[in-house]
């Protein structure tokens, strides 16, 4: 059994040595250089551009403005196309634009011989803008009066979903009600991969060959496809080792403006190398959402009706658009499922730069104003915020309606049971409980729920190739991509395991090039070891199958008394090796009887989901008179279902922690709102958690297997980042008493709470 | 205009002679002029960490030490520790054991430093080896096992025990 144990990542020495390749590292140093002009105000349209000085600078080759691209608006969305019209992303930017709609909009593009040429060009250009009025809150762009950010969508909304169950308005009459009500703010957040989005782009025999930072390498050739209006088959993605993506990198980023640019200059090889100022605005961003809720709960803590309205700052153009708000929106009924519910959830054009996926799609945002939310009635009510959560929360066996995920275990108790013993939890809860000093201590938690996968919103296939050596090892392809993860490892685990090879013997190739590499979706929404494990197994099947055939020529034993174990063709009956793999494989391929290529390819298309579920436990100290939290533990159980590779796994959930860390504690993208400037977009300013702002992480699993998975895994990747946040704003109140309404938790706003509720 | 200069330097052991542009920085030079692709791009204004090398035994964010500065000094990047028949050095080879690596793109600056650490003979605290490896951004670890491969590799070389957590 492989499956289960930590093997050393297939790529560790490579990365450990510096060899891995990364898009830079392997784009020939012949390239252009392009470089964007960036929009320096955030609402209006350009009225013309003076590119005169800038051509005339030595090394510049060409400047391309908002006014030469083609008007065909595109979707950069990575989600799977959708061949009905109804389904399909929102097409709503060019290559470049005439109406600017943020600070950091594509006005123009200087493509040069040389990065400083670029740079020069780049300034010396001058745009001249028909200013508008501007709008960066969510709640304002949906007023009557509000800028105008999308021709197509008056009023500013890109999206709104409702749920309704029972009777709201009915069931609150209940005489006897306590009413919880509060409203949770969460910031503009970026993914800060330390790798920047780059891509370069050349012509080969009239097609299009874009090498690119990239988690989505298929869907971002059908991108370009719909952006050049060209045929897909023209355009070809190679994806190397990327330096991390967390959804950023699920877009069409500039990999389209790339590929134009080659397109339009001959063929050339460009490339677009952004920096960190550029990645932290003209990419993506983590949408900023408002939340507003309401529990009406008897004295004995049940829920008689709750309501839900959140709102979604999407920023200048759709991107991922209002999948992301609404999938926070579901998460709300199905946590603490109660009988009469109301959500709404809206997802609105700001001028602030475009909301795209990041790492949780909605669930980091839900999970602070919900789970926020839990322990503010707990407090209404004087309950423990840890039996309050046994009585209500998702309990076994609960089957949400639409996508047919279950519940199958008491998980929400097992995960609660070790987060309790690991941080210490009820100790320190008691003795936390009656503190008067200016330091104080708390400790908090916070339950998620994900779904692993897009099923059934959205297409779930995946695709496998994998080819037979002389030695009997294997390559093997997969559309799902390694962006950091391990799935290459995992993969590997879970070839060996299906084909009854050693691990060592399964070579995953890494870069997917879409020229070779069978149609797979790529990286998000967690989805990839539960995904591909599907389609990993049937390929190992198939596989194996054609490997017995070829045996049973060879060794003249029916099929059904042979098997594959460990490299060997094994006789069941007496456990007889008969012969390796190896000298299968190569009387194979050059027998003069019966040559063959042994390989094997299929797709695999799932029309299942699977609830991935955890906790976090934090401990803080905090500061009342400078109004500063230290974080001093956090501890994190995950379900996850059966582990793959159990070192990995808790190196992923380390990851997910810390970046909840800087979501809850130092985090938020800034703009001035005099002009809609961003105020921080570097990594001086923005407050990345650094190694001294981490205590210890602690890890643990409850490995339930999840039973719609062939190797009873469900998704991992994004739950880490989900549940941290809301923990250690629930300690900030155990400390203090003070239920603080917005993450991150900075002391600009506890002096503000601290001195409200009259602590300072 | 471009201007150049020729620089003598010591690079991973080996005397060179190097005609840079005045403008250039070193992790430019690096990178362009030797191929070294373990010297990584993450900000290029001294942020993130990931192009340290280590300059005459001390580390330095390569991409705001002019190129020209380098002359007559000794440079060492990541490719300096592989043995002559690929070998993993023992800080290389603990990244590779504590699972401090994911996406890969801090690492070899990561790397770096820690060897700096290690080469000082000295014992550090946890906090003291949070402090001294914080230079370095890092978005898929969480830190966490880049302590522990640190650490470890500390606490061999100095012939000492592991303390129990």
């Amino acid at each position: 059994m492989v499956v289960g144990k930590s093997v050393t990542r297939v790529d560790a020495y490579d990365k450990a040595t510096g060899r891995a390749k990364y898009t830079d590292d392997l784009c020939d140093k012949s390239a252009l250089v392009a470089r964007i002009k960036h929009s320096e105000i955030a609402h209006g349209f350009v009225k013309s551009v003076d590119t005169a000085a800038a051509e005339a600078i030595p090394g510049v080759v060409k400047v391309f403005t908002c006014f030469d691209v083609p008007d065909v608006p595109f979707p950069t969305a990575g989600h799977p196309w959708s061949t009905d019209p109804h389904h399909q992303d929102v097409a709503d930017r060019l290559l470049l634009n005439r109406h600017v709609r943020y600070y950091g909009d594509d006005v123009c593009v200087v493509v040069a011989e040389n990065e400083v040429a670029a740079a020069q060009a780049e300034r010396a250009i001058r745009v001249e803008y028909e200013e508008l009025p501007f709008v960066l809150d969510v709640q304002e762009a949906m007023k009557p009066d509000a800028p105008q950010i999308q021709e197509n969508f008056p009023g500013n909304i890109l999206g709104h979903t409702s749920v309704r169950k029972g009777d709201y308005e009915k069931a609150i009459q209940e005489p006897g009600l306590i009413k919880v009500e509060g409203w949770y703010d969460t910031p503009t957040v970026q993914h800060c991969h330390i790798e920047n989005h780059i891509c370069y782009a050349q012509m080969e025999a009239g097609r299009i060959i874009v090498t690119s930072s990239t988690q989505i390498p298929h869907i971002v050739r059908r991108v370009i496809g719909q952006a050049l209006n060209i045929p897909w088959g023209k355009v070809r993605i190679v994806k190397p080792y990327i330096g991390g993506g967390f959804g950023n990198k699920q877009d069409a980023l500039y990999e389209p403006l790339c590929a134009w640019l080659t397109y339009m200059l001959g063929g050339r090889l460009v490339k677009i190398d952004c920096s960190r100022e550029e990645t932290f605005v003209s990419n993506r961003v983590r949408h900023a959402i408002r939340s507003h809720i309401i529990s009406w709960v008897r004295p004995d803590g049940t829920f008689a009706a709750r309501k839900l309205e959140c709102f979604s700052n999407q920023g200048a153009y759709a991107s991922h658009g209002h999948g992301v708000n609404a999938k926070g929106m579901n998460a709300f009924p199905q946590l603490y499922p109660c009988d009469n519910v109301e959500c709404d959830s809206y997802t609105v054009y700001t001028n602030r730069p475009a909301a795209g996926a990041m790492r949780g799609y909605g669930i980091p945002q839900a999970m602070f104003a919900g789970e926020a939310h839990i322990d503010d009635v707990c407090k209404a009510i004087g309950a423990d915020p840890i039996d309050f959560r046994r009585s209500h929360v998702m309990p076994q066996g609960y089957v949400d309606g639409f996508s047919k995920n279950e519940n199958y275990y008491d998980t929400f108790n097992q995960v609660m049971d070790k987060g309790l013993m690991l941080s210490d939890f009820r100790r320190k809860q008691k003795e936390y409980a009656n503190q008067t000093g200016p330091v104080r201590r708390g400790v908090g938690m916070a339950l998620f729920w994900y779904n692993t996968a897009v099923w059934p919103i959205s297409l779930e296939s995946s695709s496998c190739r994998m080819v037979l050596n002389q030695d009997g090892s294997i390559q093997m392809q997969t559309g799902e991509t390694e962006i950091g993860q391990g799935c290459d490892t995992a993969f590997a685990q879970m070839a060996a395991e299906a084909l009854g090879i050693p691990v060592e013997d399964v070579h995953p190739v890494s870069t997917q090039d879409t020229d070779v590499t069978p149609f797979g979706t790529g990286a998000y929404a967690s989805r990839q070891t539960y995904i591909g494990g599907f389609a990993i197994k049937q390929t190992a099947t198939l596989l194996k199958e054609r490997i017995l055939r070829y045996a049973k020529e060879l060794t003249r034993q029916d099929v059904s008394l042979l098997d594959l174990r460990d490299g060997k063709i094994v006789r069941t009956s007496d456990g007889r090796e008969l012969m390796t793999l190896g000298e299968l494989a190569t009387e194979a391929l050059y027998s003069l009887e019966h040559s063959e290529h042994l390989t094997a390819e299929s797709t695999y298309q799932i029309k299942n989901n699977a609830y991935s579920f955890g906790c976090s436990f934090a401990e803080v100290e905090v500061d009342i008179p400078l109004c500063k939290v230290k974080l001093l533990n956090l501890v994190n159980v995950h379900d996850c279902g059966t582990l793959i590779n159990p070192q990995l796994a808790e190196a992923q959930v380390h990851g997910g922690m810390s970046m909840a860390i800087g979501y809850g504690l130092s985090e938020e993208l800034k703009f001035d709102a005099k002009t809609g400037k961003p105020l921080n977009n570097n990594l001086l300013d923005y407050k990345l958690s650094t190694f001294m702002d981490h205590p210890d992480l602690t890890v643990d699993f409850v490995e339930n297997a999840e039973p719609t998975s062939p190797y009873g895994t469900k998704a991992l990747g994004e739950p880490p980042a989900c549940s941290g946040a809301p923990a250690i704003r629930n300690a900030i109140l155990n400390a203090t008493g003070v239920a603080v309404d917005r993450a991150p938790v900075t002391p600009h706003i506890l002096f503000d709470r601290f001195t409200e509720a009259g602590l300072l | 205009m471009a201007q150049y200069k020729l620089i003598h330097w010591n690079l991973n052991g080996k005397d060179v002679e190097t005609m840079v542009d005045v403008r250039a920085s070193l992790t430019d030079v690096l990178r362009n002029d030797y191929r070294m692709t373990s010297v990584k791009k993450g900000c290029e204004v001294g942020e993130c960490g990931a192009c340290n090398v280590i300059i005459d035994g001390e580390c330095f964010n390569s991409c705001i030490y002019m190129a020209v500065w380098a002359d007559g000094k000794h440079v060492r990047t990541l490719e300096s520790l592989l043995g002559p028949n690929g070998e993993l050095s023992d800080i290389q080879q603990a990244f590779v054991d504590e699972a401090a690596i994911q996406c890969g793109f801090c690492t070899p600056g990561f790397i770096m430093t820690a060897v700096e650490i290690l080469e000082s003979g000295k014992l550090y605290s946890d906090e003291e080896l949070r402090k001294l490896l914080s230079g370095h951004l890092c978005r898929c670890t969480g830190y966490q096992n880049i302590l522990q491969a640190v650490k470890k590799t500390m606490y061999r070389r100095l012939g000492k025990e592991l303390p129990a957590e």
